[in-house]
C-alpha cells in the first residue's frame, strides 16, 4: 500500500512541478545554478571513471578473444558496443544517481528539515516547481556527460588496448567503425533522455516529501540512491525490449 | 484584521484543535501561548495555510480563506511575512539575496530599487554592511533579524513569528521582540507570535491567547494575566517562583 501511495504522490508532484510556474527571472539563475552543481560538477567523475572502465572492458575483452580465430579488429567492435549500449548511458546513470541523486536529497531534505520549503510555501511560491523543475531542465544537458562517457571510454579503451599490446591502434579503430548502427545512438540518448529525468525527480521526491531530522536525510538519500537505482534498471529493460528487442 | 471562527483540526482522526474562535486586531502585537503540545504550532501552521483546516473559518480582512481561489490565495500569501523558529533562512543564499528574494518573487522592481529597499530593511533591523555575509556566518540573534528583515521587506500586512526568540539569550530575545513590536506599530500591522517565553508575553503581549489541549482556554492583555484567576492559565505563566513573587507585587500595589 505504501508503493502505491508514494507511486501517486509521485505523479501529483510531477503534475504540481508544472503548475503556477516560478518567475523566469529567478527561475533562470536556478537553472544556472542546478546545471553547474548537476552536470559542469559531475565532468570530472565521470570522465575518470570512463576512461579507466573503458580501459578495463578493453583488457577482459582482449584476454577473453585472444587466438587466431577472432579478428583483429574484434576487440575495438565490441568495447564501443559495450560502452555505446550499456557502460555510458546505464552504468553512468547508475554512478549519477549515486553522486547527483544523493546531493539532490540531502540538499531539498535540508531545506524541509530547516523550514526553507515552509517558507516558500507562506510566500505563496510553488515550492515543487522552484525546487524539482530547474533541476530536470539542468539534466536536460545529460546525454552531453553521456557523449564524454562515450569518447572517454573508448579513449580508455585504446589507450589500454594498445599500450597493453594487446592489439595495434589502426586495428582498434577499424573494429571502432565496424558494423556501426546509428541507431545504437539514438537509443542510448533515448534512454540518457529517461534516465536524466528520472535522476531528477526521485530524489528530489524523496528529498520533498521526507519527514524527521538530520538523520532522516540521510535516511532518505541512502533511500533515494536505491530507488533511483531500480528505476533506472527497471527503465533500461523497458526501453531496450521496446527499441532493440 | 484576523477573524478566526470555530477552527478545527485532526491528525489521524486525533482532533488536535478543537474549535477555536478568536480575533486578531490590526496594530496590534498578539501573543498565542500554551504548553508543548498545546496546539500552537498547528494553530499558526493552519493560519498560514501550511495545514488544510478541517473545520471553521479563517477571515483575513473579510476574506473567508477557504473561499478564495488560488490567485487571490497568491496575492494574501504576498502580503503575509513569516519568522520561523529556526530562521528559515535560504543558505545558498547572503543575507542581501535572502531579503531581496520577496521583492524578486513578487514585485517587477529594477534591481537597484530593489537593494535600496533591502538596504532600508537590514538598516532597520541594525545589520547595516551584513548584506555579503551568509547566514551560516551569522549569530542566532542576526539570523532572526534577518528573518524579520525578510518577512517586512514586502510592506506585508500581516506577520507571523513562531517562537523567534528561541535560543536567544535573554537580552538579544528582548531586542528581537521589541523590534517585533515596533514595527507592528510603525506599518500598521497585524501580528501573530507564537511563543512559550513569559518575557515576550511581559514584555510585548497586547493581546494574550492561552491554548490547551487544541482549546482556547483563556484570552486577554498582559495586564489581565496578573489578575486572572484561571488555574490552568497560572500554573503555566506562573510556575517559576520569579514570576510567583512578580504577580504577588503587582497584585500587592495594585
Amino acid at each position: 500500500m505504501t508503493f502505491l501511495y508514494n507511486i501517486g504522490l509521485y505523479i501529483l508532484m510531477l503534475q504540481k512541478m508544472f503548475q503556477k510556474p516560478t518567475k523566469w527571472r529567478v527561475m533562470k539563475d536556478l537553472i544556472l545554478k542546478d546545471t553547474e552543481d548537476t552536470v559542469v560538477n559531475s565532468l570530472g567523475i565521470i570522465s575518470f571513471v570512463s576512461f579507466f572502465i573503458g580501459g578495463v572492458i578493453t583488457i577482459q575483452l582482449a584476454l577473453s578473444t585472444t587466438g587466431s580465430f577472432y579478428p583483429d579488429y574484434l576487440v575495438g567492435y565490441a568495447t564501443r558496443e559495450t560502452i555505446i549500449l550499456e557502460f555510458a548511458p546505464t552504468i553512468i546513470s547508475i554512478i549519477m544517481a549515486g553522486k547527483v541523486g544523493s546531493f539532490i536529497t540531502s540538499s531539498i531534505g535540508s531545506m524541509r528539515v530547516t523550514e526553507q520549503i515552509d517558507a516558500l510555501e507562506v510566500m505563496g511560491i510553488n515550492s515543487i516547481n522552484y525546487l524539482v523543475f530547474p533541476k530536470v531542465i539542468a539534466l536536460l544537458l545529460y546525454p552531453f556527460l553521456i557523449s564524454i562517457a562515450m569518447f572517454l571510454g573508448m579513449l580508455g579503451g585504446m589507450v589500454a588496448c594498445v599500450y597493453g599490446g594487446y592489439s595495434t591502434m589502426s586495428a582498434f579503430i577499424e573494429g571502432i567503425q565496424t558494423d556501426f548502427i546509428p541507431f545504437h545512438m539514438t537509443y542510448a540518448f533515448i534512454k540518457s533522455f529517461v534516465f536524466a529525468f528520472i535522476l531528477a525527480t526521485v530524489p528530489s521526491f524523496h528529498g520533498y516529501y521526507m519527514k524527521g531530522g538530520a538523520l532522516e536525510v540521510g535516511k532518505a538519500s541512502t533511500k533515494s540512491f536505491i530507488w533511483t537505482s531500480v528505476s533506472i534498471v527497471v527503465f533500461n529493460f523497458l526501453i531496450t525490449q521496446m527499441l532493440l528487442g | 484584521m484576523i477573524k478566526v471562527k470555530n477552527l478545527k483540526k485532526s491528525f489521524n482522526y486525533k482532533p488536535i484543535l478543537k474549535g477555536i474562535s478568536c480575533e486578531f486586531e490590526k496594530g496590534k502585537t498578539s501573543l498565542i501561548i500554551g504548553q508543548t503540545g498545546s496546539g500552537k504550532t498547528v494553530f499558526l501552521k493552519c493560519l498560514l495555510g501550511l495545514h488544510p483546516h478541517d473545520e471553521g473559518q479563517i477571515i483575513f480582512n473579510k476574506s473567508n480563506f477557504q473561499q478564495m481561489n488560488e490567485n487571490e490565495k497568491m496575492e494574501l500569501k504576498s502580503s503575509i511575512g513569516t519568522v520561523f523558529q529556526g530562521s528559515a533562512l535560504f543558505d545558498s543564499m547572503t543575507i542581501e539575496e535572502n531579503v531581496m528574494f520577496p521583492l524578486r518573487m513578487f514585485k517587477n522592481m529594477p534591481f537597484d530599487e530593489m537593494l535600496d529597499r533591502v538596504n532600508l530593511v537590514l538598516k532597520r533591523v541594525e545589520l547595516e554592511n551584513s548584506n555579503k555575509k551568509m547566514p551560516s556566518e551569522a549569530s542566532g540573534g542576526m539570523q532572526k533579524r534577518v528573518a524579520i528583515a525578510r518577512a517586512i521587506v514586502n510592506n506585508p500586512s500581516y506577520l507571523f513569528c513562531d517562537e523567534p526568540n528561541s535560543g536567544l539569550d535573554p537580552k538579544t530575545a528582548i531586542v528581537i521582540d521589541n523590534l517585533i513590536k515596533e514595527i507592528t506599530e510603525e506599518l500598521n500591522i497585524t501580528t501573530i507570535i507564537n511563543s512559550h517565553d513569559m518575557n515576550s508575553v511581559m514584555e510585548i503581549g497586547e493581546k494574550i491567547i492561552f491554548l490547551k489541549n487544541g482549546v482556547l482556554e483563556w484570552n486577554g492583555s498582559k495586564s489581565n494575566i496578573f489578575k486572572t484567576d484561571n488555574q490552568a492559565v497560572t500554573d503555566f505563566v506562573y510556575s517559576s517562583n520569579l514570576y510567583k513573587k512578580v504577580r504577588k507585587m503587582y497584585l500587592d500595589n495594585s
